[in-house]
């Protein structure tokens, strides 16, 4: 059992991780991640939707019409999300700025959809919080690494803090202008598939 | 498992009664610190509008009303461009004013889709340290892609040389039509100048680059991939710089600054 609590907890991390092996959520991680700042606060976000949403849908589980069932997870999560931007506006008002749409976009964001129908529906209440907050760091660990990379190359900073003195400014770093753009962030999500894959032989598609 | 029709529907009156109660719940117990949070933001814009803050800068609350010492706020009639009787900035509702047909009117038909025009309209005046006036900050708004888009212009003294230009709050596309949030975007306003001799509204958001002040006093760069969004902005500065907007108020401006000059 504790096994595969732990399991269900950190497989997402490496072993299945919803952005790297499934492919869900790029939308989000390719528009937040110019800056440290703005991916953290969406990965807080993104984890506080698909915990509770989990949670939420299962203890519905059982009571939840299968007539109805993807509106009605659909409810729960936009009920979630809107809580977290009303959240975001009153106390990280400049932050929540930037993110603009995003926050509100989390209800699309496949990951938390697809973990309530695929596991919520079918596990109980503690597994499904621990899938939840698992999924939840596998999306934040790729958001904080593209973040880093596209914060510190692109504009030589991190939480806004000057790491690299840019040559505009009397240093001698040139900004990879291509980091600050949404390409900059495939890249960097494409290299960490092809690393991972490298790897872990396993998680290579068949070719059909 | 089959359920009736009836649970069905008991079932998803139920989860939205909740759902509904803990939204409304969330919204009504933040909105006093969200109101708070954006007035302090319009204050701030109004400060980068008028070049007193930069936007890398954070301020806090105490910061930006020491910063704002410098600034008068009054009400005007916007018809007259006189300063208005019996209305203090304090109590100054704009949602009020524009909705009450006593104390605003339908906007003639415009390309910024303006709506309504209201009779007040709060403007700010910002004074150096010889209490002479430097620069006006006034309040425009306007249609762009998909969104209204509200912000600041801060002209010079003279009424005519623009000073800076930022938005506050709008719902452009992020990256196209978002980027008139873009600070090196909006440092290339300072010293165009919004009208021509005979004092017709000329400044414009092109396509392309612009180049200098010096070389195309009137002309914006446009913003890539945002013909739209620039087109918005170019059409509510004809507005609310124009005859329905703050005409008059410029013109009493502009007339006291050609006095003071000689």
């Amino acid at each position: 059992m504790k096994n595969s609590a732990r399991k269900t907890l950190l497989d997402p991390l490496l072993e299945n991780n919803p952005i790297a092996l499934q492919v869900l959520g790029i939308c989000s991680a390719l528009a937040v991640t110019t800056k440290m700042e703005t991916s953290v606060v969406m990965c807080g976000a993104v984890i506080f939707v698909l915990t509770f949403s989990n949670l939420f849908v299962s203890l519905l589980r059982n009571n939840i019409p299968n007539s109805i069932r993807i509106i009605v997870q659909l409810t729960i999560i936009a009920s979630l999300v809107i809580i977290a931007d009303q959240f975001l506006k009153a106390y990280f008002f400049d932050i929540s700025k930037q993110l603009s749409v995003f926050v509100g976009l989390i209800i699309t964001n496949c990951i938390i959809m697809g973990r309530a129908e695929a596991f919520a529906m079918q596990n109980g209440p503690a597994p499904s919080l621990l899938d939840g907050l698992g999924n939840g760091f596998g999306y934040s660990f790729i958001l904080i690494i593209t973040g880093f990379l596209r914060e510190l190359l692109g504009s030589g900073k991190l939480f806004g803090h000057t790491i690299l003195p840019l040559v505009t400014e009397g240093g001698w770093y040139t900004p990879n202008g291509l980091m600050v753009t949404s390409a900059g962030a495939f890249f960097i999500i494409g290299f960490f598939i092809w690393v991972l894959r490298t790897f872990k032989k396993e998680q290579i598609e068949e070719e059909g | 498992m089959q359920h009736s029709v009836a649970y069905t529907i008991a079932f998803a009156s139920l989860t939205c009664l909740i759902c509904a109660i803990l939204v409304s719940t969330s919204a009504v117990s933040l909105r006093d610190i969200q109101q708070m949070n954006a007035d302090l933001d319009k204050r701030r814009n109004v400060l980068l509008a008028a070049g007193l803050a930069k936007s890398s800068e954070k301020l806090n609350a105490v910061e930006i009303t020491k910063r704002f010492q410098r600034i008068k706020t009054t009400v005007i009639d916007i018809t007259s461009g006189q300063p208005a009787q019996g209305i203090d900035f304090k109590n100054y509702d704009s949602k009020k004013i524009s909705n009450d047909p006593l104390t605003s009117r339908t906007a003639p038909v415009n390309a910024a889709r303006v709506s309504r025009i209201p009779r007040y309209i709060i403007v700010y005046q910002v004074f150096n340290a010889a209490q002479q006036l430097e620069m006006i900050v006034l309040p425009i708004e306007g249609y762009g892609l998909w969104s209204t888009l509200y912000g600041f212009i801060a002209l010079d003294a003279d009424g005519k040389t623009v000073h800076g230009l930022t938005y506050y709050k709008h719902g452009e596309t992020p990256g196209l039509g978002g980027e008139v949030d873009n600070p090196s975007w909006k440092a290339r306003w300072t010293d165009r100048i919004i009208v021509d001799d005979t004092g017709d509204i000329v400044i414009e958001v092109i396509k392309g680059t612009a180049g200098s002040p010096k070389e195309s006093p009137h002309f914006v760069d446009g913003l890539s991939g945002a013909t739209i969004t620039s087109r918005g902005v170019t059409n509510m500065l004809h507005f609310w710089l124009g005859e329905n907007g703050f005409e008059p108020y410029l013109k009493i401006l502009r007339a006291t600054h050609e006095t003071s000059k000689k």
